[in-house]
């Protein structure tokens, strides 16, 4: 654990990313955005409601707001992690790198952090504008702490295949597209999947009640719905009923991206460095 | 100490590498010459533990770096023949970023690292950001980090290249203070004489295979205590062939296509050379020409590495 605190490669992009004035402008930024949109909705509910956030409300604001984020983690997850190493290697600087005695994980790992530490620490600071809406109720601490536990879990997995795409393929820009259509398809294309298979089901329903496991194995891989699902537990039921299966989702997600995470990171690391040991 | 064993590199068919020995002692410094393409930085790059051999193998003070490339990389200090530098990073911070990486504590790195930049004299640089600095800066910065876990090699891919003289004179000063500390280091270069001056042994590549190995010395022998001689003679070249190649001194002796020249090396000093010539005239060889030609270190690589087949 203590290595981990020292990685060279982690406190180096450290002093890089927040010596500059840049990185506290957007966090200042970031945060008067989200709380621009987070009081003009206040505001606008306040009018149409005449008197005040009733719970439903506040409930529904947070829903948007946590899924405005978790678009946006989605989006820029990609592109701040898929050029870690391939733009090392494109600046001729990886090389030098490797020949130190840092180990191939302590680098991977030292890159994945710091590459999504810039937006940790926007998650974190937008923090404080999630209590502005936990004011008005509607919401539990704990579905708080969820949502933005769910948020830094999100952020690694898709970091972990950034890096292991930027591991993997020598041009930044192809690594990049590479996991922006993974995401696509995690994201959007499980869920359309999920959606055809649901279909399915419903047209067979007219006699016996068929079940399809399909749709529950694409909605774990879905991220969307995942976190959709914790404010609307109707939604996993409705998923257990189609598929016959009882299992939580959301465990079954956590599962399932724990197992990504853990492949990518052991893939880039073993891909980083040559295998001197010759076939045969 | 370096050991190189039947190594062999190839890129899909092409064999950039082809069965490479090489024995390198230590604290020698060891010049590696050849053309480009000749597979200089393919070897280092083995060496580096950045690319694996198609077969054979190599030891870094006795440690394989098939098996134990973790060691191997603990033993070398590595600079490339291209490289590139982190931007936004102050050249203090540079090494202090590598000396991390080797695992190097931070009180150490705070002692070690105005040494480094003295040592390559970029003292009054510690603060200006890498990226900026001049391509002979950056030269010189990259190898104080080869230099930063003080390794026993150091391998050195074509550090002069693309230096204007005075930077290649500011490098080879450096390289000597190295040489003076025992390091053991192999140097590459395109240019033979570029190196022909700091180098214990010289080995020379072409096309993967090593073609020529021997100390400064003896390569120079081969060309200056060797002179290269040409005879011309109006007539009867054979018996003055049979001559020549009769002596004990003179050899690699050829006849020339015109059917009157006769070019040979020849071992001995000027007394040796007077002789020679006199006996040439005793034996009335019906010579026309006796003279020396121009050689240096250059002809003779472009000799070995052309296998003296064009030219
Ligand atoms: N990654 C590669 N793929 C294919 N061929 C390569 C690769 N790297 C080097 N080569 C070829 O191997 C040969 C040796 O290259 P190199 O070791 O760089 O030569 P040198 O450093 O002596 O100029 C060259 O012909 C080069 O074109
Ligand atoms: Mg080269």
């Amino acid at each position: 654990m203590k290595s981990w605190l020292m990685n060279p490669v982690l406190n180096k992009e450290f002093k890089l990313r927040f010596r500059s004035l840049k990185s506290f402008l957007g966090v200042l930024f970031y945060v008067l955005a989200i709380g621009i949109i987070v009081i003009g909705m206040i505001f606008v509910q306040q009018l149409s409601s005449m008197g005040g956030v009733n719970p439903e409300q506040s409930r529904e604001l947070f829903m948007m707001l946590s899924v405005l984020q978790f678009a946006l983690i989605i989006f820029i997850t990609p592109g701040l992690t898929a050029g870690v190493i391939s733009s090392e290697r494109e600046r001729q600087t990886l090389n030098i790198l490797l020949t130190t005695s840092q180990s191939s994980s302590s680098i991977i790992i030292g890159k994945l952090v710091s590459s999504v530490a810039f937006l940790l620490l926007l998650i974190i600071a937008s923090l404080p504008l999630y209590s502005i809406v936990f004011l008005y109720g509607g919401i539990s601490p704990r579905e708080l702490l969820t949502v933005f536990a769910l948020n830094v879990f999100t952020v690694f997995v898709v970091g972990s295949l950034g890096v292991m795409f930027s591991t993997f393929i020598r041009k930044t820009i192809a690594a990049m597209v590479t996991t922006y259509g993974v995401m696509l398809f995690l994201v959007g294309g499980t869920g359309f999947l999920a959606l055809i298979a649901t279909s399915f089901t419903q047209m067979s329903q007219t006699g016996t009640p068929t079940t399809n496991i399909l749709v529950y194995l694409l909605a774990m891989f879905n991220t969307p719905i995942t976190l959709v699902n914790l404010f609307q537990p109707s939604i996993g039921e409705e998923i257990a009923r189609m598929s016959g299966v009882s299992f939580p989702l959301w465990i079954a997600h956590l599962i399932s991206y724990t197992f990504i995470f853990i492949t990518a990171i052991v893939l880039s690391v073993r891909k980083l460095r040559p295998k001197m040991k010759a076939k045969k | 100490m370096i050991e190189i064993i039947g190594l062999t590199k190839q890129y899909g068919k092409f064999t950039a590498l082809d069965h490479l020995d090489l024995h390198i002692g230590e604290g020698t410094v060891f010049g590696f010459v050849g053309q480009n393409g000749a597979g200089k930085s393919t070897t280092f790059s083995i060496l580096a533990t950045l690319l694996a051999p198609t077969s054979g193998t190599a030891f870094v003070n006795g440690y394989n770096i098939l098996k134990d490339p973790k060691k191997v990389r603990e033993q070398i200090g590595y600079m490339p023949d291209f490289f590139g530098v982190y931007d936004q990073l102050k050249a203090e911070e540079y090494l202090d970023f590598y000396g991390a990486s080797y695992g190097i504590s931070v009180n150490e790195r705070k002692k070690l690292i105005p040494q480094l930049l003295e040592l390559v004299n970029l003292t009054d640089k510690r603060d200006s950001y890498v990226d900026l600095l001049s391509r002979g800066m950056k030269q010189r910065l990259c190898l104080a980090r080869s230099l930063i876990h003080d390794p026993e090699v150091l391998i050195l891919d074509e550090p002069a290249s693309g230096l204007d003289p005075r930077a290649r004179i500011e490098m080879r000063e450096i390289l000597k203070e190295l040489k003076a500390m025992g390091k053991t280091i192999l140097i590459s270069s395109h240019i033979l004489p570029e190196l022909a001056e700091m180098c214990d042994v010289i080995g020379i590549i072409d096309q993967g295979k090593l073609k020529a190995q021997g100390s400064v010395a003896e390569i120079q022998e081969k060309l200056q205590g060797a002179k290269s001689m040409m005879v011309k003679v109006n007539r009867n070249i054979e018996r003055a062939f049979a001559f020549f190649e009769d002596n004990p001194d003179i050899s690699e002796i050829e006849r020339h296509e015109d059917g009157a020249s006769i070019q040979f090396l020849f071992k001995g000093n000027a007394e040796a050379q007077q002789q020679l010539l006199k006996a040439c005239i005793m034996q009335e060889l019906d010579l026309v020409s006796f003279a020396e030609i121009e050689t240096d270190l250059e002809d003779v690589f472009m000799e070995i590495t052309n296998g003296g087949m064009e030219s």
